[in-house]
């Protein structure tokens, strides 16, 4: 598997806040990442840095192998969608879409056509004066019509609409197995696009707690439920990750993959094991209290 | 979908489920990976991932140029191979719910006779 982007021990601090902590990861070609975590965690400082917006602090960044920072061979190819995107005063949605038209090679001019009709996008009004939701329509259109072979969408849909979001999801799908591309998703909507996202990156306080496929990500931690004697018993010597009762009875997630044999000790116990979805893994993951400040 | 298992292995066993029912016949051309992965709407490195599974078990072949079919002789073997874990999927959870009941033999075996008749 290719790397499109390489980080190595990338640290950034703001003041007292330290925002990236000793951060390797490495973005796959051709393939749709979840960056996921709680605000503040970090999700927006590392795709501003690896989108040349700013120099590495500390430790190194390559993206297309390549320095970002200032290198129009590189940013020509990254398209980033952030929920705060500015645009010039008195831009039309249609300024801003025959813009990116001229930046990106692979603008396709139908797609975005097409994309401008299904989320029913008013080109003649002024930025200032779209809703919510269409301003998000203007990034999720420039997005996908752009098809940059590094697109990054931050918190993409802020006002849309359930349908509209569908829109988004399944024309990003479609799209992508037709123009295969590397894609970051950083969301808070974790359920519904789990089963979108080929690797998870899970940011919690600048840290990597998870980087993997969704699908090892998925079987990161079960559920184990029924009488609390047996429960307690079954995940002795486990990591818990978030514990809950009722009476006798009690639910214990444990992080770990259970093994076969694992599945049949709990089977002779009468417990039940269910899988925990990403979105829950992500909860009992960072669910902890802060740490990040620094004495 | 069931939450339980991982999502390539639904995707191949709901091909399966169409391949046993007849609903994609021997030697007719199955929907693309990226069809598979619209429908559903997955990843379709995940849906191919399913797809391959039946490649590599032999009930799917690939024509290059053309796509994906279902193999001559796939749904005997396919219904095949459901008889044998038949047991171990259905009937032992059965047992051991009936054990936990107080359900004995005989009462069993008269719920069936009820069963074939409704």
């Amino acid at each position: 598997m290719n790397a499109v982007v390489e980080v190595t021990g990338l640290s950034k601090r703001f003041k007292d806040v330290v925002a990236l902590d000793d951060v390797s990861i490495s973005l796959h070609e051709n393939t749709i990442h979840g960056l996921l975590g709680r605000n503040g965690a970090g999700k927006t400082t590392l795709m501003q840095l690896l989108t040349g917006q700013d120099f590495p602090p500390h430790g190194t960044v390559r993206v297309f192998g390549q320095h970002p920072v200032e290198n129009a061979a590189v940013l020509r190819r990254i398209c980033f969608i952030k929920e705060s995107q500015k645009y010039p005063e008195n831009f039309t949605a249609g300024h801003v879409l025959r813009s990116a038209s001229w930046f990106y090679e692979g603008w396709d001019q139908g797609f975005a056509d097409q994309l401008v009709g299904e989320f029913r996008l008013p080109l003649k009004r002024e930025i200032k004066k779209l809703s919510r939701g269409q301003l998000s329509a203007v990034g999720v259109i420039v997005g996908l019509a752009s098809r940059a072979p590094l697109t990054f969408f931050d918190e993409p849909y802020l006002g849309l609409d359930a349908v509209a979001r569908q829109l988004f999801y399944d024309r990003l799908l479609e799209d992508y197995a037709e123009h295969p591309r590397t894609v970051v998703l950083s969301t808070h909507l974790i359920d519904e696009v789990a089963n979108l996202l080929e690797r998870v990156i899970l940011i919690d306080q600048g840290r990597i707690l998870i980087d993997d496929e969704a699908e090892n990500a998925r079987r990161a931690a079960t559920t184990v439920a029924g009488r609390a004697d047996a429960v307690d018993a079954f995940a002795a010597g486990r990591e818990v990750l978030h514990r809950s009762g009722l009476g006798g009875l009690s639910a214990v997630t444990v992080r770990g993959r259970l093994s076969a044999q694992d599945r049949a000790a709990a089977d002779a116990a009468g417990l039940d094991l269910s899988p925990v979805s990403l979105q829950d893994l992500v909860v009992r993951t960072t669910s902890g209290t802060d740490r990040k400040e620094v004495a | 979908m069931d939450e339980g298992k991982p999502i390539f292995v639904q995707i191949a066993e709901q091909i399966e489920n169409d391949i046993i029912s007849g609903a994609l016949p021997e030697e007719g051309q199955v929907p693309s990976t990226n069809e598979f992965a619209a429908f559903h709407r997955i990843n379709p490195a995940t849906a191919g991932k399913g797809v391959n599974r039946l490649v590599d078990a032999g009930v799917l072949y690939k024509r290059r140029g053309i796509g994906m079919f279902v193999a001559e002789g796939a749904r005997a073997r396919l219904i095949e191979g459901r008889r044998e874990r038949f047991q171990d999927e259905y009937l032992g959870p059965l047992l051991a719910e009936a054990a936990k009941l107080g359900i004995d033999r005989q009462q069993l075996i008269t719920m069936l006779e009820k069963g074939k008749n409704a």
